[in-house]
């Protein structure tokens, strides 16, 4: 067997920063999630003078690297005097930068749904609201689980970024146990295995929907 | 009765209704024939309030469909409308697709809603697909869906804007039978259509649209027959026979 001084006592410890990490994602991919659906339908729908600014701004938390994000926001705010711990920062900034690719996501997935079908929807006396909730989510869904799935994904591995406004999360507790015990392959190891046995369950559950629903189409 | 009163429709520079007048009766069925780009499928889509138009008013019961205050939502009720594409909700079985309506618009409890949406499915003889998903269907079977569909709303007046124009040929005369069977029935209908066999025997009267504008307007003896006035129906009629 493999010879380490690892504990079980550090393995909790890494387990606990898991449960960081996986509480920050839920955090920044839920509210992210939730501003993406919105800013989606007003760049899908909204009239030019919304759409094209809010699409400026989007662009810029896409292309600054989020390091730099949490960094800016972390010092603004306590330049600020807001007083948010790092863990508010960090789900903030998190959220935020996941609302601006999932707004990307919305929006293709709305304009995937054809207009012909939405018409046909209209005319049967549903409401622009009834439209969407009935017609358009739903489609939309369909059309956009990949790229969502690939989103979250994606954000659960960011969040490790955190760790530099001093969260420990996952990444984090591994650093702390690789500088005591000085087994670095071994460490990363064990944490890379909880990353990957934390994303496994959430591909699988997006291949089988995405399965489930091509056998209704 | 739906009222047409020199209605005019632009899309951007394109005119492409340049004054168009027709009133149906109620239980009356109209035909509108005529060529490609000629404003037909426009005007049934400026009817129940799905394109907006420049000029002119049209009154569907003597609601003005296009005035500010009309509520389209509860108009469109009234008025329903099968497309060339059938336009399936492809997420939902063949009785969802009808029940949605009668269930979202009208609030109808969910057994009922059901019990209306399987009477019309019966009606256009789909009852053996229930449960069955759209992409399965034939595409006349989809067709039939649509005006299934339509009907569970109970609705006064029944557009078909083309509605065979997409099908393989075989499945073209199930459509037709089920538009007969509806005619019949003494529905209001209007159909924008290329089958003059359906034109000539169902309508009370038919309209054939020319550039924008109905050119000749009468029953099928008239435009079919040797009283036709119009030098551009004849020519028409005469290329699609």
């Amino acid at each position: 067997m493999i010879e380490t001084s690892m504990t079980w006592s550090d393995l909790m410890f890494m387990l606990n920063g898991a449960g960081k990490t996986l509480l920050i994602t839920f955090w920044a991919v839920a509210g992210g999630t939730t501003l993406g659906i919105v800013f989606g339908l007003i760049r899908a729908t909204g009239s030019l003078w919304i759409s094209i600014p809010l699409g400026f701004i989007l662009d810029i938390l896409r292309s600054v690297p989020l390091l730099i994000q949490f960094i800016l926001a972390n010092s603004f705010q306590a330049i600020a005097g807001l007083n948010a711990t790092p863990f508010v920062v960090g789900c903030t900034v998190l959220g935020l930068y996941t609302s601006a690719y999932c707004t990307e996501i919305v929006r293709g997935g709305v304009l995937a749904v054809p207009q012909t079908t939405r018409r046909a929807a209209r005319s049967l006396g549903l409401s622009y609201t009834q439209d969407l909730t009935n017609i358009v989510f739903p489609l939309a869904t369909r059309a956009m689980l990949p790229s969502w799935i690939g989103l979250t994904l994606g954000v659960m591995k960011d969040s490790a970024l955190v760790l530099w406004i001093g969260i420990i999360e996952l990444l984090r507790s591994s650093q702390i146990i690789i500088t005591r015990i000085q087994e670095p392959l071994f460490v990363l190891s064990v944490a890379g295995l909880i990353y990957f046995l934390i994303s496994f369950p959430i591909s699988r559950i997006g291949a089988h929907l995405e399965r489930k629903w091509r056998e209704d189409d | 009765m739906i009222e047409v009163e020199n209605v005019q429709k632009k899309f951007g520079l394109l005119e492409v209704l340049k004054g168009v007048s027709l009133t149906v009766e109620k239980g009356e069925v109209v035909s509108i024939i005529g060529g490609s780009g000629s404003g037909k499928s426009t005007l049934l889509m400026c009817i129940n309030g799905l394109e907006s138009i420049q000029g002119g008013r049209v009154l569907v019961d003597g609601i003005d469909v296009h005035a500010k205050d009309t509520n389209l939502n509860k108009l469109r009720q009234r008025i329903g409308i099968v497309f060339q594409q059938w336009n399936a909700f492809p997420h939902l079985t063949v009785l969802e697709n009808t029940m949605l309506a009668p269930r979202k618009v009208l609030g109808k409890p969910k057994e009922e809603a059901k019990a209306v949406a399987i009477a019309q499915l019966e009606h256009v003889g789909l009852v053996d697909k229930l449960d069955v998903y759209p992409s399965k269907l034939s595409g006349g079977q989809q067709q039939r869906m649509a005006i299934a569909r339509a009907l569970a709303m109970s609705p006064k007046y029944m557009l078909f804007d083309e509605v065979t124009s997409a099908l393989d040929p075989q499945l073209v005369s199930e459509v037709l039978d089920t538009m007969r069977l509806l005619a019949d029935e003494g529905m209001t209908m209007i159909c924008v259509t290329h089958e003059m066999g359906f034109a000539r025997d169902v309508s009370d009267r038919v309209a054939f649209f020319h550039e924008g504008v109905v050119e000749e307007i009468g029953p099928p003896s008239q435009i079919f027959g040797k009283r036709s006035k119009s030098p551009e129906t004849k020519k028409f009629l005469a290329n699609v026979r």
